[in-house]
């Protein structure tokens, strides 16, 4: 567009990025900026995140109340799981969409580039908004973050603050899907049909679709519990005619798409790391399309496995757990074509590859545990205990995170255009591996022994299992200064030159630029030819 | 399209549209944001015609009620439950906390709510049914959940509930609760200083 | 090595025996209790049946993934095929799935559709969740009504030791050798064993959620709703359980104490309760303003 109008006529390796601080990142629309601004902030959200985490596992470090106040250890929950979920994730994500979707299509830019500055630019306000009611008068949402009223509505004036917050996540996030979106559909070079289209930006495609489903879904059920606040409607409020229970199932129709919002590009991800370090194509392509895209149809029929305990009647309990269970096999299909894509290839284990092991391995523990929750009488035990704690923890961490840092392993010589240090990328990677089970297994045992989740304190029974949970964390967060460093030393540090190869095994455009990617890049259409597509053979 | 076209055809343009999609998107988003609200009624149907739960306080048809006709072969225990939230000072309670009746049969019981705070005070009765599969069959003609009761200070107050079980009761439901739960009702409270003579029964919203 | 595992084994094996006999939470628990009730056996029953499946679906696709990246490495020579489809494979692994997931589906339906049926009981307990304690009413007891009614709170040693700095030992509380740190109640319910006891559930000013582990189910309280369950307990005990909604500041310290009682026993209990007069009973109605809790 502009951008290849002007730059047509240069050389692609020709950097012809804007001078000065604020031009260059402020007022940036370029879609590899806008990805390093999303990354690093994810980046600074997950320590602030994280951060919280460890006041958490600190107090329940051992039994009897020594660091805060229950009111403020609910406040760490609450805004711990806002943070993690809108501030690292997500945003993570959507970076990494961002700097990759148009490389992998062949594309110049994002289909709207301005519009892409101001969905990242939303977001540090949004945070700051959010964070800043930690220092208010009554302290910041106390609720838990699925905001259940009437709760979430006892507290001060923090709810209105953090609605409105929330309201500008959602709309950053509307508007990075848009953009993805557009992108995907119109900017794809000559060639790159929908079904040759690598995997990563084909889950980013579904998840993009996901996310201009449901995020509107949430800014509603927010702002009703708003005006149920502040301008006296009833909606949830059993006095004035209205029902609780309705903001859970209005909730979680957003929530449980949100979830795998925060799984289908990790998917993708590791899609695209193993083959790259099998050396063989990826097995089964277009049935790992149809598992994301089942997998994101099921999502918006199986809300209410999130709420079995509220009394819903039989039939409705009987349904949701079938529906449930049903997402077993398309999730089944993508662990069983990992397997197979590694079967008979040529191993090689650099970090990427260890971190997406790691995921396969790890996320389909955090299936498994899925799968139990979803069996209504036995979920009637499991709910709202550290059993469901382990099982997202599992599937977020171990899943969506590590997916993440495997991302960002794989494509860092290509940001950078140095290579990070394998040693040390080795280094992080088994400390976090180790510490992540030794934080989130044990959660498992404490929810089968009947601890409750969001809990302050706790019977000395479940003592022994939360030290060594806390251990566990404190040492995975400490593993993740490691994770800054490597990225730190690659960035500015290592001699390493990357190849715009980098990996012997990778496939597909994005790899064809050269490293670090120029600040622009496919000014001029690439052709396509099949062979350089990660997934081999397009007809499967 | 066959592959060999695309490297035939190097130079076919981008289509620049995005703001088409954008344009679709954003539609898809408002929707989105409507369906949101549009939940909430949905949520009532959905309760009421899918999973029969009956949400509505409202009196059921006497028409309907009237060709019931009573089964003497069953008799079902209908408990009764009275809850007051504790914002509010009134004390409540069911004159008979449990009856056994015939389904279709018409039966009347009564409440008894006294306002023990030395204000008028309205309140809103909630009724709940458990089990809530059993709540469709539960018509109430008469009850004070219908409208806003107005207790004045240290007023007392016998109030009726007129129900019918539908004889059409699943036959494993043997025990019925029918349970109201009496809440301030502030903005209605609060008129009651404005407007001179407050009537009790004013009609619900 | 091998002696290491097995001896690990054994510990993992013998912690899931030992613990499973306790009905409240002990030091190490690795599983689920098999509670007090048949329910609450069966629930744990399901429970193993769709933990198993998952560690053999996973001991099988794990192992595959070992085997993979130690006889595929490149280091040992491996060259890459070139295959990446297989429709027979896919087939497989989409149907196997599914007749798994109907094995497991079956017993999990017909033990929900026993858990909702809460016809023919013989006693009514109405549960009410406040900020941050339970009140319990007897509604109903073989069609009388016993006409008693309580509030039911954290015992006030907890409460005392829970508080920021109270320099206080959590390990000091215990009943009969048994820690009972912030799982302990001031009046505990005191129930029949052996009679089918259906409870009412509500709330007053938030979400609570009623759970006795022993009891194989929670059910969440809810202001304005009132949700039905049942249980029918086998043997006199003690059993704990807390709240597990989150409903503010209290909420990890308003516990439930279920004392179940032989039938006589329960009954003689029932009679040393002295029926509160009228106006007492609905004045108990109200929840006193002020919490003692939090």
């Amino acid at each position: 567009m502009a951008h290849a109008a002007v730059h047509d006529a240069h050389n692609d390796t020709h950097d012809h990025k804007p001078q000065g601080f604020l031009n260059r990142w402020l007022f940036t629309t370029n879609h590899k900026d806008i990805g390093t601004l999303y990354l690093v902030f994810a980046l600074v959200m997950f320590f602030t995140g994280g951060s919280m985490a460890m006041v958490i596992r600190a107090e329940l470090f051992e039994p009897g109340m020594q660091l805060v106040q229950p009111e403020f250890f609910n406040q760490m929950t609450t805004i711990h799981a806002l943070v993690m979920i809108f501030g690292a994730v997500m945003p993570a994500f959507v970076g990494l969409g961002n700097w990759m979707i148009p490389l992998q299509i062949g594309a110049p830019d994002m289909a709207l580039p301005r519009m892409n500055n101001w969905s990242f630019w939303i977001l540090p306000f949004a945070f700051v908004l959010l964070l800043s009611t930690l220092f208010m008068n009554g302290g910041g949402p106390q609720g838990g973050w699925t905001l259940y009223p009437p709760l979430a509505l006892q507290g001060g004036n923090s709810i209105a603050f953090v609605i409105f917050a929330i309201h500008m996540m959602g709309i950053s996030s509307i508007m990075g899907a848009i953009n993805i979106i557009a992108t995907i559909l119109n900017m794809r070079a000559p060639g790159m049909d929908l079904l040759k289209m690598p995997i990563f930006t084909w889950s980013w495609l579904i998840t993009a679709f996901l996310l201009i489903a449901v995020m509107p879904v949430l800014a509603g059920a927010v702002t009703m519990l708003l005006t149920d606040k502040y301008f006296g409607t009833s909606f949830f409020n059993a006095a004035g005619g209205g029902d609780p229970v309705m903001f859970q199932h209005i909730f979680w129709f957003f929530g449980h798409p949100e979830v795998y919002i925060m799984i289908l590009p990790a998917f993708g991800i590791v899609s695209e790391i193993i083959p790259t370090f099998s050396r063989k194509p990826l097995f089964g392509y277009q049935a790992m399309i149809y598992a994301v895209a089942s997998i994101a149809f099921l999502s918006f029929i199986v809300w209410a496995h999130h709420m079995f305990s509220v009394g819903m009647p039989l039939g409705g309990e009987l349904y949701f757990m079938y529906a449930t269970m049903l997402i077993a096999i398309p999730t089944g299909v993508k662990v069983f074509n990992w397997v197979t894509t590694m079967w008979e290839g040529s191993l090689t284990f650099e970090t990427p590859m260890l971190f997406a092991i790691a995921f396969v391995i790890l996320f389909t523990i955090g299936g498994f545990s899925g799968l139990m929750l979803a069996i209504v009488p036995a979920d009637f035990q499991y709910h709202d205990t550290y059993f469901v704690v382990a099982h997202f923890h599992y599937v977020l961490v171990t899943g969506a995170v590590f997916a993440i840092m495997a991302s960002v392993y794989y494509w860092l010589p290509k940001w950078s255009g140095n290579m990070y240090s394998e040693r040390w990328g080795k280094i992080h990677f088994w400390m976090s591996v180790i510490s992540v089970n030794v934080l989130f297994f044990p959660q498992h045992f404490l929810g089968l022994a009947g601890m409750p989740r969001r809990i302050p304190d706790y019977n000395v029974a479940f003592a022994d299992f939360n030290m060594i949970s806390s251990i566990g964390g404190f040492w995975f967060g400490l593993s993740q200064l490691l994770f800054v460093g490597v990225i730190v030393h690659a960035v500015y540090f290592s001699k390493n030159r990357a190849t715009s190869q980098v990996w012997e095994g990778a496939k597909g455009l994005e790899w064809t630029v050269p490293s670090p990617a120029p600040h622009h890049t496919f000014t001029v259409p690439p052709v396509i030819d099949d062979s350089m597509l990660a997934h081999g053979d397009v007809t499967h | 399209m066959k592959p060999e076209n695309a490297k035939l055809e190097p130079t076919k343009p981008v289509a620049h549209d995005a703001r088409g999609i954008a344009k679709v998107a954003l539609g898809v988003v408002f929707a989105a944001f409507l369906l949101g609200f549009a939940m909430v009624p949905i949520y009532r149907i959905a309760c009421e015609h899918v999973l029969g739960i009956r949400m509505s306080g409202e009196a059921a048809d006497a028409a309907q009620v009237a060709l019931m006709t009573e089964d003497k072969s069953r008799t079902i225990a209908v408990e009764f439950v009275a809850n007051v939230n504790s914002k509010l000072p009134w004390t409540f309670k069911p004159e008979n906390a449990r009856i056994e009746i015939h389904p279709g049969a018409l039966t009347e019981v009564w409440f008894d709510a006294s306002n023990l705070s030395d204000a008028a005070i309205v309140g809103n009765a909630v009724p709940s049914v458990a089990p809530a599969e059993a709540s469709p069959f539960f018509n109430k003609t008469e009850c004070f959940c219908f409208t806003e009761q107005t207790l004045d200070a240290g007023e007392s107050r016998r109030m009726p509930v007129r129900f019918v079980v539908d004889p059409q009761l699943p036959k494993e439901t043997k025990t019925l609760t029918l349970s109201y739960t009496f809440y301030a009702n502030e903005l209605a409270t609060k008129q009651l200083s404005v407007v001179p003579v407050p009537v009790a029964g004013v009609a619900k919203n | 090595m091998r002696r290491m595992l097995t001896a690990a084994a054994q510990i993992v094996f013998g912690l899931l025996a030992s613990t499973a006999a306790s009905a409240n939470p002990v030091p190490w628990q690795l599983n689920m209790t098999r509670g007090a009730s048949q329910t609450s056996r069966e629930v744990h029953d399901i429970h193993m049946i769709v933990l198993w499946i998952c560690v053999a679906i996973g001991v099988v696709v794990f192992g595959f993934m070992f085997v993979a990246m130690f006889r595929f490495r490149k280091s040992k020579g491996a060259v890459a095929a070139t295959w990446s489809h297989s429709t027979k494979l896919e087939a497989i692994w989409t149907i196997i799935p599914i007749i798994i997931l109907i094995a497991s589906a079956w017993p999990a339906t017909t033990l929900l559709l026993r858990m909702g049926d809460t016809s023919d009981s013989e006693m009514t307990i109405k549960v009410t969740g406040y900020q941050w304690k339970w009140r319990y009413e007897y509604v109903d007891y073989f069609g009388k009504e016993p006409g008693i009614n309580f509030v039911s709170s954290l015992e006030s040693q907890s409460n005392r030791t829970r508080q920021l700095g109270s320099g206080m030992d959590p390990n000091a509380i215990k009943v009969d050798g048994y820690s009972t740190y912030l799982i302990d109640v001031d009046k505990p319910l005191v129930l029949p064993v052996g009679v089918k006891v259906r409870f009412v559930i509500t709330a007053d000013d938030v979400i609570h959620s009623w759970w006795v582990p022993a009891l194989g189910w929670k059910q969440d309280a809810i202001p304005g709703i009132i949700n039905s369950t049942w249980t029918r307990i086998d043997e006199p005990g003690l059993y704990r359980g807390q709240c597990a909604e989150l409903c503010g500041r209290g909420h990890g310290f308003m516990p439930i104490v279920v004392k179940a009682l032989p039938k006589a026993e329960f009954e003689q209990w029932m009679a040393a309760q002295v029926p509160a007069p009228k106006a007492e009973a609905t004045a108990t109605t109200l929840a006193p303003t002020t919490a003692p809790q939090g």
